[in-house]
């Protein structure tokens, strides 16, 4: 097994205030917008995002929660292993609100595909978009794409996009990883 | 550990205690999913289960197939009453003619202890037993553990007491099995007709002084008197089992501490357990049916996860 640093600790930065700005643009007060990150790996890339939009650009009240989607994924019974579920956390009405959905890395478009089922169970939002720090395009199974995208990536399916971050793994980095 | 080590839920005593902390994990996820506006996940959509009860049942044969509907399973039910076992049927014989219409997982209520275990011997499905007879009733004593869990912390370290009528009851048994397994202190506390003998090779300490049970525990379990289990008079009166055993607001106001109260129902009010205290803050026999619903939800969840497709 081999890895290959693919985006620095610098460049993730820049990526994520760039992320935080397109935000902004578009939500402007985030006053009817809602924060979504997607268990288990979209969580860290949202309270980054959360955090930037507070400290470097003052957007305070800004709503976040987390979905778990492994009960509405389509993989049930046909692995190896059991599903392993993590804690859904969502505070707050998603009722007619404008949703941003943050994950890590958007590869087949399936985990996606499950969340937009899965915040169903809370609410009717008024629109449901996308955020993500990797598209692994060429990949997809379905058709999703995203927003908001920091970086596109080409890579074979065999091989594998892990974004580690330092509160996590202690540092920021994203590397590819080939079997 | 990601998966159960039994392929049915039998009885407590096939478990080992990651097994327990990955049910109650897995009913913690899905406690928050039944409060939701929408309280049901796809995840079943291509599992069907039988609900088979050869004996009573109003809360157990409810709170199973809330579970399976919450999970999207499609469920069928029967009821013994209203059967062919009524016309001379044996017992593998109307399962096998349930399971040949493609059913996934039986949830079995029966008289006869190890009803379930016979069943998982002979037919190709997954078991959950829902009460066998005087033997074990686990998902209740898993619920139990569950609110003790919720409530106190932790099951690990406290001190449990079982209350009543312990040699009729599985819900008892599989209590044992259960706390013993996480670590809790356990006793038995009832009329010495109505505690089996030997029990204390299971564990547990025996006590007939209800005062003294109460005064040592942090957890009363009430356990209702099965009068329909009983050939014979076990205790002189109701009235005298209810002055010895049964616990009211006075009575646990004399103490010096606030301890959980707890009934797997249906209650006999005023014999085991007073409507005071039944219906107090002290009381988590409401919380217990909630809970009811998460935990068979994680259960038929992380069994169904192992059936082949």
């Amino acid at each position: 097994m081999s890895q290959k640093l693919l985006i620095s600790a610098k460049e993730i930065d820049i990526i994520l205030r760039r992320l935080a700005c397109q935000l902004i643009e578009n939500h402007t007060h985030f006053r009817d917008t809602v924060l979504i990150g997607i268990q288990p790996r979209g969580v860290f890339l949202a309270d980054r995002i959360k955090r930037i939009l507070l400290e470097d650009y003052q957007v305070s009240d800004v709503k976040l929660g987390y979905l778990d989607i492994t009960f509405y994924r389509d993989d049930f019974r046909r692995g190896e292993k059991t599903l392993e579920a993590n804690k859904t956390q969502i505070d707050f009405v998603v009722e007619d609100k404008r949703v941003v959905f943050i994950d890590d890395v958007l590869y087949t478009g399936r985990s996606i595909r499950a969340g937009l089922t899965a915040i169903q169970s809370f609410g009717r939002p008024e629109e449901i978009e996308l955020l993500t720090l990797i598209d692994r395009r060429f990949s997809r199974h379905l058709p999703i794409q995203p927003n908001y995208r920091g970086r596109q990536v080409d890579a074979i399916n065999r091989e594998k996009v892990k974004v580690h971050w330092s509160e996590n793994e202690g540092e920021d980095a994203i590397y590819l990883i080939s079997s | 550990m990601s998966e159960l080590s039994v392929n049915h839920l039998l009885g407590i005593k096939y478990l080992n205690k990651g097994d327990i902390d990955l049910i109650f994990e897995t009913a913690d996820h899905f406690k928050e999913v039944i409060n939701r506006p929408i309280k049901k996940v796809p995840s079943l959509r291509d599992i069907t289960i039988a609900n088979l009860f050869f004996e009573n049942s109003t809360r157990t044969r409810l709170s199973f197939e809330l579970a399976e509907k919450r999970l999207s399973a499609d469920v069928i039910n029967f009821s013994a009453a209203s059967s062919s076992v009524k016309k001379g049927e044996t017992l593998i014989d109307t399962v096998n003619n349930i399971l040949s219409m493609k059913v996934d997982m039986v949830v079995m209520r029966h008289p006869n202890p190890g009803a379930g275990v016979f069943l998982s011997k002979h037919i190709n499905a997954s078991i959950v037993n829902a009460g066998d007879g005087a033997h074990e009733h686990p998902t209740q004593a898993l619920l139990d553990s569950y609110s003790i869990r919720e409530k106190l912390g932790e099951v690990g370290g406290k001190k449990i007491v079982i209350v009543g009528d312990v040699l009729h009851s599985r819900v008892a048994l599989s209590n044992i099995f259960a706390l013993k397994l996480q670590g809790a202190d356990v006793k038995v506390c009832g009329p010495k007709t109505l505690i089996p003998k030997y029990i204390e090779k299971l564990g547990v300490t025996v006590e007939t002084d209800l005062k003294k049970a109460l005064e040592w525990c942090d957890v009363a379990n009430m356990l209702r008197v099965q009068n329909e289990r009983m050939e014979i008079s076990y205790f002189p009166s109701t009235r005298e089992y209810t002055q010895q055993f049964g616990v009211n607001k006075k009575l646990l106001n004399t103490l010096n501490k606030e301890i959980v109260i707890m009934h797997p129902g249906p209650i006999n009010r005023g014999v085991e357990i007073t409507s005071d205290v039944a219906d107090s803050n002290q009381a988590i026999i409401l919380d217990q049916v909630q809970n009811g619903v998460a935990v068979r939800m994680a259960v038929i969840y992380l069994l169904a996860s192992k059936i082949k497709q």
